[in-house]
């Protein structure tokens, strides 16, 4: 009988390493553990490919090979068998973009979107640094340049306006001597609130009482005109300097920062304003002649930038103690909820110009924006709530422990929390904004799609197949410009997720 | 019940002093702008759509290029308005333009109540019928028993019944809410003609399959008399675009077109030097054109206007004949037939008062 120890086997040299069976590894593999796997999915697979065999060559076919590419007029597109007319949106490209922007012009609109792409693209990438002066230049800088850009600038701003800007500037100092408890402050702001109303008295005194409001130079007469750009690039400029002297003469007494921080709000404001009047040289631009993709991005990028801190601050109103806040903002987001864009549209466009006084006009485009950022602000503050809602009630309790008045607290606690949670929520909201952009069309705005289907009505390429085309293509572009979005959003979601997220 | 009175009294007194403050005098507004505001249709084959360049063309849009020629001689003075159906005469009312183009019917409610003035008929349209070449009809009238694919609720659907009706004749209806759905339906064969507006037709067949396998009847059964319109108060302005568009037809009905406008001109402006040297000189133009082209009387200045005002129009868009026929009619893609936009001398209803 052999012991054990005769009969143990001790390996002593490694075993050779196999390559994995051929059912484990490879193409083939991954066909049979994922397509194949049991009978019910073999079944599901065979189904798809033969539907996909029966779909994709057709439209292959349709949008490529029998296809059209290049040609003059409708001509090209008639012989039977024919597939999509792509010398229709080839011919129309241009105008698919600006819309009727004066050809010799359209350079402003691609400066616009050369400069708008400088200042998103290193904004989204979040290991590029100086992310504080990005933010100045996308938000500050970038808006007036476009305004100027696109439509020429050289505004007329008559006293009209400039005393209605000093109206707001004698109510928001006012609010703060309502509001605060500190007696400098209230001095401060109180004699800011007195001189704006004695500024708006002389305003409206001397004003040349024309009510022409928006309209572009060389429209109407400019008497009056000089001074009361004068009286803005002086206010703003004092404003900016007292600013800046309350802030640096009395370093860590309290309030000086914030009335300091108004100063140069209102300075930078009226310096903005006075910017838009210079006269560039640019030849003004109606945005009657905007359209195409232009109008679909001005619509929708002004109306995300806008209804966002709109929408967060009406969430945070919803949820107030205050009662008069609260009210208003259900109020506020109840109509604009409960009313169709359409409607508001309509009312901008057929009933705005009827209780207007006669003579005076107001930008459709403008008229346009004004409703569609309503309304998605609207939308999105109800998304915010949600999201405020989430967050568990220990950290605003948390944050008042750690002496956090209200501000702080929603900016540096809540908020982040809350605004992380609804990122789809609020993607999904800019998605629909993106697509309801469209709907300008019925104020005889005309977008992307809109100048799309207006090409279908020109005799030189009016065909049965023309519009099957243009609808194609527009699909094409919205679907990109949205699928951009979402997959920006899920990056941006992974980067934020703190462990929410379930794997 | 004093209260609502004052309220009504209040609101009417509103009403009435905009209606007077928009009555200013519209072409001193228009020369100060510089360019005529003028209301299209964002898109109509034939009467307003834009070329691959963007710019606006079209039967009404030369209507706008017609009145900006009269007033600074150069048709580009135009800013477009591209306006919808419905915003179209409150656009008009509130003075956002000087002038509609836009494919609108004259209608009594609307020239008395709205606020609104047409200055004349551009365009006879009517309801007409399209059917297949291979069926071989040439009228209306030979209809009887056919499918007729028409858009329901609207006096499209009603003036058929009529019309069959009072011809004794009978049809099979065959409705779709939308147009398009009507258009496809005639194009898969589903019907033997089509109804809506002429125009309407002609424009529907270029999006047809093959258009060439189709022709609109003759018939025309109901009125849409289409037209420029401009606001009610001002009538030096009303004037204006009334007779820019009788200048129109008048220079089709003397032979005048953009080719031999100068050339009219001058010979009568020769005449009237022969005449002054020699009384019994016999001119050789007419004077009918010496008085259209600004050269016999002072017609210009009782429309605000230098004497050359017709002259200035037919040179830069040609005569009402021209700008039919390269915009809808035979030198365009859309083949409309002149029919009742013939002159009234050669069959059709097309008549311009004289200039005298």
């Amino acid at each position: 009988m052999a012991t054990a120890a005769e009969l143990a086997y001790v390996q002593r040299e490694e075993e050779p390493i196999l390559p994995a069976p051929r059912s484990e590894i490879g193409a083939f593999a991954w066909f049979r553990q994922n397509l194949f796997s049991s009978v019910g999915n073999s079944i599901v697979t065979i189904i798809a490919i033969l539907f996909l065999a029966w779909v994709i060559p057709p439209i292959v076919r349709w949008a490529f090979v029998d296809a059209v590419w290049t040609g003059p007029d409708r001509e090209v597109c008639l012989p039977e068998g024919v597939g999509a007319c792509w010398a229709y949106v080839n011919a129309k490209f241009a105008q698919f973009i600006y819309g009727r922007y004066p050809i010799d012009e359209r350079w402003r609109v691609n400066l616009t979107g050369i400069l708008f792409v400088a200042g998103i693209v290193p904004m989204a990438i979040p290991s590029i640094p100086f992310k504080r002066l990005n933010a100045i230049f996308l938000l500050g800088v970038f808006p007036v340049a476009a305004v100027v850009l696109l439509t020429g600038g050289h505004f007329d701003i008559s006293f009209d306006w400039l005393f209605g800007l000093l109206v707001v500037a004698a109510l928001l100092s006012g609010l703060v001597v309502a509001m605060t408890t500190d007696v400098r402050e209230r001095g401060l702001a109180g004699i800011v609130t007195l001189l704006a109303i004695a500024a708006a008295v002389v305003a409206f005194a001397y004003g040349d009482g024309r009510d022409t409001v928006g309209y572009f130079a060389g429209d109407v007469g400019r008497g009056g005109l000089v001074n009361a750009r004068l009286v803005i690039l002086v206010a703003g400029s004092a404003a900016l300097i007292a600013g800046l002297v309350a802030i640096l003469r009395t370093p860590g007494e309290p309030g000086a920062g914030r009335v300091g921080a108004l100063w140069i709000g209102a300075g930078v404001l009226e310096l903005v304003f006075f910017a838009l009047t210079i006269d560039f040289g640019l030849r003004p631009v109606e945005t009657q002649l905007w359209g195409g993709l232009l109008v679909t991005l001005v619509v929708a990028i002004i109306g995300m930038v806008t209804s966002l801190p709109l929408g967060i601050l009406l969430a945070l109103g919803r949820r107030s103690k205050m009662p008069v806040v609260r009210f208003l903002s259900v109020v506020f987001i109840e109509f604009w909820r409960g009313v169709p864009l359409i409607t508001v549209l309509f009312m901008a466009s057929v009933m705005l110009p009827v209780f207007l006084p006669p003579g005076v006009t107001f930008d459709k485009l403008l008229r346009a924006l004004i409703g569609v950022a309503l309304f998605t602000s609207a939308y999105i503050a109800e998304v915010v709530r949600g999201g405020l809602q989430a967050i568990p009630r220990g950290q605003y309790e948390a944050a008042a422990a750690m002496g956090l008045k209200f501000g702080p607290m929603m900016r540096l606690v809540v908020l982040p929390q809350a605004l992380k949670i609804v990122i789809p929520g609020i993607v999904n909201s800019f998605i629909s904004l993106f697509k309801d952009t469209s709907l300008v069309l019925i104020v005889g705005i005309l977008d992307l799609l809109g100048t799309v289907q207006q090409g279908f009505n020109d005799a030189n390429w009016t065909s049965s197949k023309t519009p099957a085309t243009g609808y194609v293509f527009a699909a094409v572009v919205f679907w990109m410009f949205c699928f951009g979005m979402s997959r920006y959003s899920i990056y941006t979601e992974n980067r934020l997720n703190t462990g929410h997220r379930r794997r | 019940m004093k209260k609502y009175l004052v309220t009504i009294a209040a609101g009417a007194a509103l009403c009435l002093t905009a209606g007077a403050a928009m009555a200013g005098p519209t072409l001193d507004l228009v020369k100060k702008n510089g360019f005529i505001r003028c209301g299209v249709n964002p898109s109509l084959i034939g009467f307003a759509a834009t070329n691959d360049a963007g710019e606006y063309q079209g039967f009404d849009v030369d209507y706008c290029k017609a009145v900006a020629s009269a007033v600074f001689n150069d048709p580009s003075k135009v800013k477009y308005t591209p306006l919808n159906a419905k915003e179209r005469f409150t656009a008009l009312q509130s003075g956002e333009i000087d002038m509609l183009a836009r494919n609108s019917t004259w209608t009594m409610s609307r020239d008395t109540q709205m606020g609104i003035m047409f200055t004349g008929v551009n365009y006879y349209d009517g309801q007409g019928f399209m059917v297949r070449k291979s069926q071989n009809i040439s009228s209306a009238l030979e209809l009887n028993g056919a499918t007729v694919c028409v858009q329901t609720g609207t006096t499209t659907e009603l003036n058929l019944a009529d019309y069959f009706k009072a011809n004794k004749m009978d049809y099979t209806l065959v409705a779709f809410e939308n147009n398009t759905d009507v258009n496809n339906a005639y194009d898969a064969g589903r019907c033997d003609a089509l109804t809506t507006d002429a125009s309407g037709l002609y424009a529907t067949r270029l999006a047809l399959q093959k258009p060439d396998d189709h022709i609109v009847l003759p018939e025309i059964i109901s009125k849409e008399p289409l037209g420029p319109v401009v606001r009610q108060g001002d009538d030096e302005w009303f004037g204006l675009v009334k007779w820019v568009g009788f200048a129109l037809v008048n220079a089709e009905e003397l032979g005048i077109t953009k080719e031999n406008v100068e050339q009219m001109k001058a010979t009568a402006l020769d005449d009237q030097a022969q005449l002054a040297k020699d009384p019994s000189y016999k001119a050789k133009g007419s004077p009918d054109a010496a008085r259209l082209l600004g050269v016999d009387g002072t017609f210009g200045q009782s429309i605000g206007l230098g004497n050359d005002w017709a002259f200035n129009v037919i040179k830069q868009m040609g005569n009402y004949g021209e700008i039919f026929d390269r915009n809808i009619g035979a030198g365009s893609k859309l083949q409309i037939a002149r029919g009742l936009n013939a002159l009234w001398s050669k069959g059709g209803i097309q008549y311009a008062p004289p200039i005298r």
